[in-house]
Formats: C-alpha cells, structure tokens, sequence
C-alpha cells in the first residue's frame, strides 16, 4: 500500500531546473529547514535525493525543486500536473542548525538557491535578519530571487554579468563579510562554490553551514554510499547531516566520490536520448555531472 | 495413503539430494541456485524420519515448528496438513526453508545425524512451504475475530512479518511500517534472488495482506513518526527495524571510488536490480577482480553476486580460517563451486588506490589462530612484516552492521545497551510500557530465524498485553 503523490502545479524556473509541486500531506505537515526526501519516480527508477524546497501544511504539498542533468532527474521533470510519483520518504535527515537572532548570511548557487530558501525562511520567521546572496550563469538562470526578497535583502550575481552584480557569488561574500557582522553563513551550491565560501569565512571565523549531496540509496544510514569526511571523521550525509560544519568538510573527497558513477550516467542519459525523453528541456550546462547529484552540479561556477 | 514403514525400513533410505544449476552456468545468472525437491523425492525423505518420541530437532528450532509432524503427514502424502502444521508454527517456510542454518539448528539435533546424514529438514520445509504457496487457497491464514486493538509494527523484514501473522491470527488490527519502497527488509535488500526468490516474499507478504495486514512503505519511524506518535495511535508496537548501519573497517583507504559496504552492494543489485542496468536506472561499479571482507552470509552473498555481475575474480578475504567462517556450510559449499576464491588468514589493514582515487587493491596482514577470545573463536593475531596487497578494483566490506540509531536516538526513554541495540525483557517488551522489540534491533546482527522466532514470542506477548485490558500508555 503506497501512497501515489500527484503533481498539483509545475513551473520551469530556469533553462534546466523546474519546480514540481507535489502532494505529501504528511511530510509538508511536519518538515523542517534543511531536511530532505527520496524520491523514486516509478517502477525501475532510482531513489534520489531531494531537499524539500517549500511545503504548506494547509494544501498538503511539498516542493521538489530539480535540475535535469541525468536520466533520472530528466524523466522526473517530463512528469505533468496530474500525474504522479511513486515513491517519496521523508522528511530525512537533521534540520538546521538555526541561530535564533542576529544576522545570517545565506548563500545559494544555481539550484542550491532553493536549498537555501528554507533555510531562510525558517530563520526569518525566527526574526533573524536574512541577506541572501544568490547565483547563476546569466539571467534566465537565477531561481528563487522573489521568495527569497520576501525574507530580507538579496544580491544577484550572474557570472556574465547580464543581471544584477557582474561576478561570483564568493566576491558578494566577501563584501558582505566586510559590510557587516555576520553571526553565520549557509551556503549551498556546486562543490567549488561551498569550497570557495568556506574558504572565504575560515579566516574571518565565521560560523559556515553547508549542505552536501553525495550520492545516496536509502537515504536512512542502511548503505553508508553517502559517506563524507567531516573534521577527519567517516560521517553519512543521510543521518549524520545533510548539513555540517564547512571549515571541517573534505570537498576533495565529496567532489571525487560524485565522479563514481559519471560513467554510468553517461551511458544511461545517451540510452535516454536516444529514447527521446528529453522532454522541454534546454541543453545539459557544458561540465555538469548527469545523474546523481542534481543539487550540486550547476555549472554557474565550475 | 501409504503404508507405515518400520524403523529399519527408514534406515535403509539415504539422504535425498537436492538438484542445484551447475555452477559454472549458475555463477553467470541470478536464478535460483537450488531447484527444490520433486514431490516424490520430498515423500521419500519424509520416510526417513523416525518420528522420535522426545524429538530433539524441535529444540533446535529458534520457533520450535513441530518437525516431526508435519514430516509425518508428508510422508503419508497428506500435503494439505503437512502444510497447515507448518505454517501454524512457522509463517514463512518457503524462506526459512532457504535461508536457516539448518545445520546448527535442527539437522544438528536430528537423531539420524548420530551415524549417517540427518533428516533434509530445511529441505522438507521448502518443499511444504512451496506447496502451500502453490495452494494459496486452502492454506489461508485463519484469524480470530477483530479483538478491537490496534497494533503498529516498524519493519517488515522477517521479525516484522512474522509478528504481523501471529497478530493478525490473534484478531488484532496491525499496521506495518516499512522505510523503503518495497516491503520484506533484508529478504529484498541484502538476501539475493539466486537464493531467496523475490516473488517468495511478495507471495508471503501478499499472504498477510490478505487476513488485512496493511503495509505502509515509505514511512521512516523516527522522522516520517515518531515512536511517541506510534504510541499515542496504537495500543501496542513491535520494533523490528533492524541493524541498518554498516560497519566500516577504518583502515585508510576506505573512502575510495570502488569500496563499498554489503548493504550498498546488495541493495543496489537486489532491491534496485542494478544487475539489469540500463534497463533499471540504478548502477552498481563492475569490477575484474572484487574483494569481499568477511566470512559470513553477508559476505558469501556479496561475493557470488560479484561473480554474477561478471567478476574474473571474485574472492572471500577472511582473518581467520574455513572452519571458523560463521556462513551456512551450504552457502560456503555454493561459493566454491561457483569458483570464489578464498583468503583465509588476512585482514585488510589499508584500502590502496591510484591518483585517480579508484582502488587497485587491498593491503592486508597475514594472521595465525591464538587462543579463543570471549566468542569461543581462536582469536586471530598479525604475523609482523608479512603485509601484502591483494590486486583488486572493488572492496565490499561485509563485517556486519550495527543499531541505526535513526529511530531510537529520537526516543530518549527507550533503554539501549551501550552498543545502542534495544533492551527488552524475558517477554520481548522494552523500557516502554507496550513497546516490544525483536530481531538485529536487540540482538545485533542475527539471522532470519533467530528474527522471526522474536516477532513470534513477541506477538504472544503482545497479545497477552492486549488481553489484559491494558489501557493506552
């Protein structure tokens, strides 16, 4: 007996990254900043990892936001309103660490963007002051700039500089740090983008939570796939976080072990292709990893 | 209806064997290994039973099925009763009858064993719980009538299943809760299809739904509910989630592209089917040469299933030697026939690698047997200076697993020992009033049967408790 989740609405946000909104009474009911679901999209599919973007307990619904870069993530995103995903357990994971005053910086990149929105709504309902400083590639590719205005001040960056500040989110950052006091930074983004930022507070000692995704079975500590290092210690992203300390995280090892399957995805996404199932979708970002790291993989700063 | 035969009779018949795939097609496919017994083989070892008097097999059994019994209905042909002896003791024969160390439980005990092979119990209990699936009709589960409680079980593995039967036969209302998409636990997850069909657990499974189990997949007690919230709804709950986490060896190395823990390799073969990738969108890293650390179940499982996704090499890394590996003497016995090779006396002290971050071998210590430590086992000792690496591009570390502290770290008043496993009393019940535990969660890494025998003396009790007008803790 499972429990179908039908598709209420779907938006494309950017040229490879769309919002479903999904019926999961239970888990819209009682999720928290920073948690994440698994999703499997019918029979035969993968169970991926997804942070939960937004959820109302009033309609019942959780936001899933994907980017399409492998088979799995392509044929979650063909899926219309009306329609459904099989399998979505959750919530997983520990929510966030919040401060309950004082200033948060909150950090997106491309589709880590919409991990980062909950983190600041949850903190701006908590009355910290939340500025957001968010990227993409260019224009079309900035998400979640309206919600996240709606929660305190936001800078824009795009790397080509045809919407807001011209430049990387990391040199906003940096400002930022200067400007003001920061009592904590969450970042999320590609892996060089987190690298970059953790190595922008360490010396400043500002507090730096990022959230990883490694690639994942079970997402409940059954399979250890998602282990990463943490201040030298084995942890399993799927129980032990998804959110640690920055200044601890091994981003080499984190952004090697998402290189396992490249071979894999290659040869799923040409099989896909050639079944094309590619449906309304923009071209795959040159450097993204297909497949199993939708979150972390957006080519804004790699 | 034959005719009894005497004592000396039974005697004289040997030891039915059961026909197998050979190995060299079997270690190439994922279909079962064992073919089962033709019904005329089956009456005939059934007749090999001397129907003791004070039947030591019973004794044997971790859920004290009545062996005899349905052995002697068997042998008299009457499989309909042979059936319904059975699965009165034991809800799940076609998987015991597969995955039981039979031969340290009952066959050990079996009389005939003293001079000469013991009765082919696991065998028989195969072949009866087949038979009752293939007569689903006739053997369905009778349940009493609704006791108007409500019962919440988290985990359909084997202790959750077979708690979930005897609560239902008692007329409770029970609801399991699964975390995965499919139900059946490590009977999906971690026991492979060449030796525990799949279709076996759905037909068990559909078994139980049909008397009005419901099964909740997708629901993680700890996050998706609390424990507390499964109390307030509930009248009673059995936790049976298991020992989910794996244990890792903590040697360098270990982070490596290319090592994984059993329960990530079978999980992705078994429960993902990544064995039929691309058609299944899960992948799972083929290797030429696979090294698999450890000596038990676990570890012959990872290993022969290696060698089905096409390993040249697939081979068994173990720190001690053949006669201490706590895998069943039939899964040990498959493994070499299938041309798994075995390391005894090593254990890895380094997990090698290139620039690239793939393993490319396995850094070991050669051992020696010392004296036996508090398991009873000759405990293992590095010999100094005799490191050596075992050429390999894939590790599973199978060394078993220990408590997922997912459920119980959310449930402060529910007593753990220090290893975090869940500490019940002589009738299952934990430190919660109404909150009984059973399988891995309280024994640590166990079997099937020892699961099972849990979620069966835990149903009891749990039915005792209903009974006795509890009210809601």
């Amino acid at each position: 007996m499972n429990f179908m989740h039908r598709i209420v609405a779907k938006t494309q946000l950017s040229p490879n990254v769309t919002r479903l909104d999904v019926e999961a009474p239970r888990i819209a009911e009682i999720r928290q900043a920073g948690q994440f679901v698994i999703v499997r999209r019918g029979e035969g599919a993968e169970r991926i990892p997804l942070t939960i973007a937004d959820g109302d307990p009033a309609t019942g619904t959780i936001t899933l936001v994907i980017q399409a870069v492998g088979k799995s993530t392509r044929e979650l995103v063909a899926l219309e309103p009306e329609e459904a995903i099989m399998d979505i357990a959750g919530p997983l994971g520990h929510p966030t660490m919040l401060i309950d005053a004082g200033r948060a910086l909150c950090i997106g990149g491309g589709v880590g963007t919409a991990v980062v929105h909950p983190i600041a709504q949850a903190l701006h309902r908590r009355g910290v002051s939340v500025l957001s400083i968010i990227g993409g590639r260019s224009r079309e590719w900035v998400i979640f700039e309206e919600e996240l205005r709606r929660l305190g001040e936001v800078t824009v960056c795009t790397d080509d500089g045809s919407y807001g500040r011209h430049g990387f989110v990391t040199d906003a950052a940096k400002d930022a740090l200067a400007a003001s006091k920061i009592d904590v930074v969450y970042a999320v983004g590609p892996v060089p983008m987190m690298r970059a930022v953790v190595n922008l507070t360490r010396p400043l000692s500002v507090r730096t939570i990022v959230s990883l995704n490694p690639v994942m079975v079970d997402g409940t500590g059954m399979c250890g796939g998602c282990r990463v290092a943490v201040g030298g210690e084995t942890k399993f992203a799927c129980v032990d976080g998804p959110e640690f300390d920055g200044h601890l995280v091994d981003f080499d090892l984190l952004m090697d072990r998402l290189t396992t399957y490249r071979e894999f995805e290659q040869q799923a996404l040409a099989a896909c292709e050639e079944a094309e199932c590619r449906v309304g979708l923009g071209p795959t970002p040159a450097g993204a990893h297909p497949g199993s790291a939708p979150r972390v993989t957006i080519a804004s700063l790699q | 209806m034959t005719t009894k035969l005497t004592t000396k009779q039974r005697l004289q018949i040997n030891r039915q064997k059961m026909s197998e795939q050979a190995p060299l097609i079997r270690n190439a496919n994922f279909e079962e290994v064992n073919l089962g017994l033709p019904e005329k083989v089956a009456l005939l070892e059934a007749e090999r039973c001397l129907q003791c008097k004070d039947p030591k097999c019973v004794s044997g059994c971790p859920v004290m099925v009545n062996i005899p019994r349905f052995i002697e209905f068997l042998s008299q042909g009457q499989l309909s009763d042979a059936a319904r002896s059975l699965l009165n003791d034991n809800a799940l024969p076609s998987i015991t009858g597969r995955v039981c160390p039979q031969e340290t439980q009952c066959e050990v005990e079996c009389i005939r064993g003293h001079k000469g092979l013991p009765v082919a119990i696991g065998y028989l209990e195969r072949f009866v719980g087949d038979w009752a699936r293939g007569h689903s009709a006739a053997q369905a589960l009778q349940v009493a009538p609704p006791s108007g409680k409500k019962v919440a079980i988290v985990g359909s593995g084997p202790g959750g299943l077979t708690a979930a039967g005897e609560l239902a036969k008692f007329g409770h209302d029970v609801t399991i809760y699964e975390a995965l998409h499919k139900p059946g636990g490590v009977l999906v997850y971690g026991i492979p299809e060449f030796r525990l069909p799949k279709k076996i657990v759905q037909a068990e499974v559909a078994r139980l739904e049909q008397v009005g189990v419901k099964i909740v997949c997708n629901t993680v007690i700890g996050r998706t509910y609390t424990l507390q919230e499964l109390r307030e709804q509930f009248d009673a709950v059995f936790i049976a989630n298991g020992a989910g986490l794996p244990q890792f060896m903590n040697v360098p190395g270990e982070n490596l592209k290319g090592v994984y823990s059993a329960n990530e390799y079978l999980t992705r073969v078994n429960l993902m089917s990544a064995y039929q990738f691309p058609r299944a969108d899960t992948p799972v890293l083929k290797g030429k040469r696979i090294a698999t650390v450890g000596g038990g179940n676990v570890a012959m499982d990872s290993a022969r299933t290696a060698k089905r996704m096409g390993a040249e090499t697939s081979m068994i890394v173990y720190r001690r030697t053949h006669k201490e590996l706590p895998a069943r003497a039939e899964e040990v016995h498959h493994a070499e026939e299938e041309g798994i090779q075995f390391e005894f006396l090593v254990a890895p002290v380094a997990v090698v690698g290139n620039e690239k971050k793939w393993v490319t071998g396995l850094k070991c210590v050669r051992m020696q047997l010392g004296e036996p430590d508090a398991s009873g086992r000759a405990r293992p000792i590095p010999i100094p200076g005799s490191e050596f690496v075992i050429p390999c591009d894939i590790v599973v570390v199978a060394i078993g697993t220990r408590a997922n502290p997912l459920l119980t770290s959310t449930c402060p008043d529910l007593k753990l020992n220090k290893w975090g496993n869940i500490i019940v009393d002589d009738k299952g019940q934990t430190s919660l009033t109404g909150v009984f535990a059973g399988g891995d969660i309280v024994r640590g890494a166990a079997t099937v049967i020892l699961a099972m025998g849990d979620g069966k003396s835990a149903a009891k009790a749990m039915d005792e408790f209903l009974r006795g007008g509890a009210r809601r803790p």
